[in-house]
C-alpha cells in the first residue's frame, strides 16, 4: 500500500536554516545539512529546502545550500523559493535537487510549468499554492503570502495540473505557523479536484492534526518545519503514532 | 574500465551520479555507443514519458546487445525497467529492448475504489516473489520510491511486485538483466543496498 509521505521543510536564509533551530549543535552550525543527516536518520521521507527570502529579495535558491544537502540524503529533494524562470529551476536541478517548487512564477507565467515538465517530467514540477480563506473561496496569495490575486486555489490547481505539474505543495495561510492544525476543508478540496498527489502544509501542531489530514483532508503527504525541529525523535514518533490509528507509512 | 551510464535526455541523471559516487562505483556517460565497448556495465535510467525512448536508437541498442552479450550487467531504473519490456501503450509505435516479454500500460484501479490518484508517487513496498541478486539482503516489505504513470506487467521475469490499484513489476530480473520500477538512488538505505548488489554483480 502506498505510504502517506511525512516531509520535512528547512527554511533558509544565507545557507542557514532560520527557524526552529532548537539544538545546541544545529544553533551553532545553522547547518542543513547537519538537519537533513538528523531526519533522515529519524525516518523522514522526503525534504524540502525552501529559500525563504528568495522570492522578496530576488535570490535564486542557493546551490552550494541543495548541493550539501543532496550530498547527506538519498530521498527525494525538492527546492523552493526564487524559481523564477528555466535557467532558476535547472540551476537547482543541477545542484542536486530532484523537484522543484514553484509559486509566484507558476501565477504570472503559466508556460513555465509544461516548459519545465518537458524537459525533466512531470514528477520534477510541484506548484505551491499558498491560499487564504476568503468567504466560501480559497484566494491565491503570491510572494511569501503579500500579496493577494484573483486566482482560486480549487481551480488554479486543476490548471496547473494540465499544464504538467506532477504534485501540488499547498500551504494555508490561516494556519501557517498557529499549530492549530492543518485546515482540513482546503486539502480536501484540492485533493478531490486533482489527480496529483497533494502536500498539506500549515499548521501542525500535534500528531493528531497529522491523522486528520490524512483522513478527512485527503492530503497524500504532510510537511511541516518546527514541529520536527523542537522535538528529537518526532518523526520516528510521529509515524508510530500514525500507524497506531492505521495511516500507512514507511517505518 | 567502468559503468556506462547512458545518458538519452530521459530527465536529470545527478542523483544517479551521486549515489554510485557514494558507493564508489566507477562509471561514465558514453557521448555514443562505440564507448560501451569497455564497459563493466550498463545502467539505463530515466524518467518520463516512454516516447523519450526513441533516442535509444539501433546503435545504442546493438552496443547494450553487445555488453550484455559479453556478460555485463544491465540494470533499467523506472524508464528504463519500462524499455526493458517489449514497449508500453504510453508510445505504442516504439519497440523496447524486448529482453522481457510484456508491455506496459497504464496504472489503473482494479477495484475501482475510491479517488484513484496517477502517477503513483511516493513510498510503497515490496513483494519479494523469488530469490534474486539483485534483491539480497531486502526484506520482505521494506519500502522504496516511485514516481511513475505506466508500469510493467507481472511475469516470470518478475522478482518483486509492488500494489498500487494493481499488482505490478516492481523489480525484474533475468540472469544479469535486471530492473527497479522506482528509484534506488532516492530510496535511502534500501535503494542504495540494491544498487550495492548491483556493483557486486560486475565485480
Amino acid at each position: 500500500m502506498l505510504s502517506k509521505r511525512i516531509i520535512a521543510c528547512l527554511d533558509v536564509r544565507d545557507g542557514s536554516v532560520v527557524k526552529g533551530i532548537n539544538f545546541e549543535d544545529l544553533r551553532r552550525a545553522g547547518d542543513p545539512s547537519a538537519l537533513a543527516r538528523r531526519y533522515n536518520h529519524e525516518g523522514i521521507d522526503e525534504v524540502v529546502i525552501l529559500d525563504v527570502t528568495a522570492t522578496i529579495e530576488k535570490r535564486k535558491a542557493l546551490a552550494d545550500t541543495i548541493a550539501a544537502v543532496a550530498h547527506e540524503i538519498f530521498l527525494p529533494l525538492c527546492v523552493g523559493g526564487g524559481i523564477r524562470d528555466e535557467a532558476h529551476a535547472e540551476a537547482a536541478i543541477e545542484a542536486g535537487a530532484d523537484k522543484v517548487s514553484l509559486n509566484t512564477a507558476a501565477i504570472a507565467h503559466p508556460a513555465l510549468l509544461s516548459t519545465l515538465a518537458k524537459r525533466y517530467g512531470n514528477q520534477a514540477v510541484i506548484v505551491a499554492i499558498d491560499a487564504k480563506r476568503q468567504n466560501d473561496r480559497f484566494q491565491i496569495y503570491v510572494r511569501s503570502g503579500q500579496q493577494p490575486t484573483e486566482r482560486d486555489a480549487v481551480e488554479w490547481a486543476r490548471e496547473a495540473e494540465d499544464r504538467g505539474a506532477g504534485e501540488i505543495l499547498l500551504t494555508s495561510i490561516d494556519r501557517d505557523g498557529t499549530k492549530r492544525g492543518f485546515d482540513l476543508p482546503l486539502t480536501s478540496a484540492v485533493s478531490n479536484a486533482v489527480s496529483i498527489p497533494v502536500i498539506a502544509s500549515g499548521g501542525a501542531g500535534t500528531f493528531d492534526h497529522f491523522v486528520d489530514v490524512f483522513t478527512a483532508g485527503l492530503a497524500d503527504a504532510a510537511l511541516a518545519a518546527s514541529i520536527f525541529h523542537y522535538t528529537e525523535h518526532a518523526v520516528s514518533d510521529l509515524k508510530q503514532h500514525l500507524r497506531e490509528h492505521g495511516i500507512p507509512v514507511r517505518l | 574500465m567502468s559503468i556506462a551510464l547512458i545518458d538519452y535526455g530521459a530527465g536529470n541523471l545527478t542523483s544517479v551520479r551521486k549515489a554510485l559516487t557514494h558507493l564508489g562505483a566507477s562509471f561514465e556517460t558514453p557521448s555514443s555507443p562505440a564507448g560501451l565497448a569497455s564497459s563493466t556495465g550498463v545502467i539505463v535510467p530515466g524518467v518520463g514519458n516512454f516516447a523519450a525512448t526513441a533516442a535509444l536508437g539501433d546503435e545504442w541498442r546493438s552496443a547494450i546487445a553487445d555488453a550484455v552479450g559479453r556478460g555485463r550487467p544491465l540494470l533499467g531504473i523506472c524508464l528504463g525497467l519500462q524499455w526493458l519490456f517489449n514497449g508500453s501503450t504510453e508510445a505504442p509505435a516504439l519497440t523496447g529492448f524486448g529482453t522481457m516479454t510484456g508491455t506496459c500500460t497504464r496504472i489503473s484501479n482494479a477495484d475501482g475504489a475510491g479517488h484513484f490518484k496517477v502517477p503513483h508517487v511516493g513510498w510503497n513496498s515490496l513483494h519479494v516473489t523469488r530469490p534474486s541478486w539483485l534483491l539480497e539482503d531486502i526484506g520482505e516489505g521494506d519500502q522504496v520510491y516511485f514516481t511513475h504513470s505506466y508500469a510493467a506487467p507481472v511475469t516470470v521475469d518478475c522478482v518483486a511486485s509492488t500494489t498500487y490499484g494493481v499488482e505490478f513489476a516492481s523489480v525484474v530480473e533475468r540472469d544479469s538483466i535486471c530492473g527497479v520500477q522506482f528509484h534506488p538512488e532516492k530510496s535511502g538505505d534500501v535503494g542504495l543496498q540494491i544498487l550495492r548488489n548491483f556493483l557486486r554483480r560486475i565485480g
